[in-house]
């Protein structure tokens, strides 16, 4: 590990892949300038690739005071040896005190593989970050830590976590979690092009071949969401769904239940193995609203909860709670969005 | 060419069925206070390892790090199939997060011969999905994460289908090679009929300890430790000792063991509540029904 360096920067890892930046990245830069503000350090992206060198600027505008680029024939492509040999040496060289990743399947690869070198501490999938003091078990002060906050056991808890030795400071981040901040075209910032000592022996794995689709739905982006769980019943019956969000210019979504039980493709799913979404309206239809589901889409600012179950929990953080019979109820949501849609 | 492969595997918590408080006041988990489950992915986890031994032959360890009460996991794992198992038990593991426990988990393969390292790619309590990558960073060894299938294995090198999101990924790489492995994986064969009857009286020494001392308590402690030493014998050439190791067997440093060795710590927890700040009843009539996509259209939620 590094020694503890109070004056070290806020790093935020700018995943890449193919030349084009990750919206994880870019969601943290938000969060990593409100940190780096509180401790009053500098913020800074790491980017690894080749040629990439315009998306450094980018990070710029999002709000990085520097950016650590790192440009390399053999890092074209993420490989966990190579990427992480190159952090290392990065936190080794410039001390900074916190860097975040996005909690992505390359975060969750990449992370833990430079915490176990560097004997630092990594706190999984966190929901916030916050800087606050901790009192030790030995009564010793710690001020300005990294508060990890995340869901654990389950999702049934709410778990800060701190890390005041073992530097750098660092954590995943959940993707959706943090708002995407606006970009300033007029931000200025610094470029630090390193070198990477790289060759063929640090790729210790052949990629053969990839294939990635698009997602079928773009959740995160949507301002309105209809939900379908379990009790819907069927997946001809989640006709119901689909036909609500059309109305409303909404995306379908479902619960992990709804998923597993076939009624839509995955890439629908929210929840804690799923989507994290903040829409304007989440609409509930036949959702118990499990906890694992509520870590998913709680942040979403009004919640219209359909169930005919009154003790389901979602009742618990609706806004609008409508204890019915979802195959009556929906369409007569759809027939009164219809009527005002006539009106107006 | 047979392969030796070396399964970590966890006991934890049914989180999916939490009843009631479990926490120490310092935030971790009392673990013995709940009902415990072989961590899911884990068991996709040596499925693979067994599939391997069923294709090529070879040898399947597994470990786990726990209280003693997780032999049972071992148990498990030998009615599925494994050779050999571990269990790491040690007072001084606990509050261990996920850099300590990889770091007594490396010791503990180290002691072993092995090809392929397999774990699930999470526990379902600590959600983190570090241990893997942290052990195989330990081992010196490639990891091949959210492995989906095992495409092929010859000679020396493997080749693995990984999950990268929307999309897969197909990887080749040299042995030996920590794999970590999804729920999507494989289906995990059920406990064998025959291998049960075999392996339920599978112990680990300080079971067999527990055992005599409940059943001959007005024995001295000389003879209680001879009996003790008589059984353990006794399982071992039947091949149902269940192998005991603690940090000093480990020659682990144990200032990486345990709350010393554990950069992260707890500053707190807290229960999830989640409330709405306002809340209403809506009727299921078509007159409240439509009030309220009048009041969502007017405060604009809904354009």
């Amino acid at each position: 590990m590094i020694d503890v360096n109070k004056e070290g920067e806020v790093w935020v890892f700018a995943e890449q892949h193919n030349g084009r930046l990750e919206e994880v990245p870019i969601e943290l830069m938000s969060r990593g300038r409100h940190l780096a503000d509180t401790l009053g350090v500098k913020l800074a992206a790491a980017v690894l690739g080749n040629g990439v060198r315009e998306l450094a600027a980018r990070l710029i505008q999002y709000g990085a005071d520097k950016v650590y680029l790192v440009e390399h024939p053999l890092l074209r492509t993420y490989q966990t040896n190579s990427y992480a040999k190159v952090i290392f040496d990065l936190i080794h060289k410039y001390h900074p005190q916190i860097v975040l990743y996005g909690a992505t399947i390359t975060g969750r690869d990449l992370a833990p593989r430079i915490a176990s070198a560097a004997k630092a501490g990594l706190t999984a999938d966190c929901t916030d970050l916050q800087i606050g003091d901790h009192k030790g078990q030995d009564g010793q002060e710690h001020k300005n830590l990294l508060f990890q906050i995340r869901p654990a056991f389950g999702g049934n808890i709410i778990a800060t976590i701190i890390n005041y030795d073992r530097w750098p400071q660092m954590a995943t981040v959940r993707e959706g979690v943090m708002p995407m901040p606006a970009p300033n075209v007029a931000r200025k910032g610094e470029i630090i092009a390193e070198k990477a000592q790289l060759s063929q022996e640090d790729l210790a794995l052949e990629i053969l071949d990839e294939h990635k689709r698009p997602k079928k739905v773009d959740l995160k982006a949507a301002r309105v969401i209809v939900a379908g769980g379990a009790g819907v019943g069927s997946k001809e019956n989640f006709r119901l769904i689909w036909d609500l969000a059309n109305c409303l210019g909404a995306a379908p979504a479902a619960t992990r239940a709804a998923v597993d039980l076939g009624f839509i493709d995955k890439d629908h799913q929210v929840g804690q193995t799923g989507t994290t979404v903040r829409p304007s309206l989440y609409i509930a239809v036949g959702v118990s609203g499990a906890i694992q589901h509520q870590a998913g889409m709680s942040g979403s600012q009004k919640i219209v909860a359909i169930n005919n179950d009154s003790e389901a929990p979602i009742f618990q953080i609706a806004h609008y709670k409508i204890i019915g019979d979802l195959n009556v109820v929906v369409p007569r949501m759809i027939k009164a969005i219809k009527t005002v849609s006539r009106e107006s | 060419m047979a392969y030796n492969c070396v399964v970590l595997v966890k006991q934890v918590p049914d989180t999916k069925r939490i009843t009631g408080q479990a926490m120490n006041d310092d935030g971790t988990v009392n673990r013995s206070a709940l009902p415990a489950i072989f961590n899911p992915e884990d068991l996709n986890a040596l499925e693979l390892a067994l599939a391997i031994k069923d294709k090529f032959g070879g040898y399947v360890t597994v470990i786990t790090m726990g209280l003693p009460v997780a032999s049972s996991v071992l148990r498990e794992a030998f009615f599925r199939g494994a050779d050999q198992t571990i269990l790491i038990t040690d007072r001084r593991c606990a509050a261990s997060d996920t850099l300590a426990t990889s770091y007594i988990l490396s010791c503990a393969v180290k002691k072993l011969d092995y090809d392929i390292v397999l774990c699930g790619r999470q526990a379902i309590d600590g959600d983190t999905a570090q241990v893997g990558p942290q052990l195989a960073e330990k081992l010196g060894m490639p990891q091949i994460t959210y492995v989906e299938e095992l495409v092929g294995l010859e000679d020396k090198t493997i080749t693995a289908r990984r999950n990268i999101g929307n999309g897969w990924q197909l990887v080749r790489a040299k042995l030996p090679v920590l794999l970590t492995v999804t729920g999507d994986a494989n289906e995990p064969r059920v406990a064998a009929a025959k291998k049960i009857m075999k392996y339920k009286n599978a112990r680990t020494p300080i079971e067999i300890e527990q055992e005599i001392r409940s059943q001959k308590a007005e024995n001295s402690e000389a003879e209680i430790k001879k009996l003790v030493e008589k059984k353990c014998s006794e399982l071992d050439e039947k091949s149902l000792l269940i192998k005991q190791w603690d940090l000093d067997f480990l020659g682990a440093d144990l200032r990486w063991c345990g709350r010393s060795g554990s950069p992260t710590k707890v500053h707190r927890i807290q229960s999830v509540i989640l409330t709405a700040k306002e809340s209403k009843n809506v009727e299921p009539s078509d007159a409240a029904i439509s009030d309220m996509v009048h009041e969502l259209i007017e405060d604009k939620t809904i354009a």
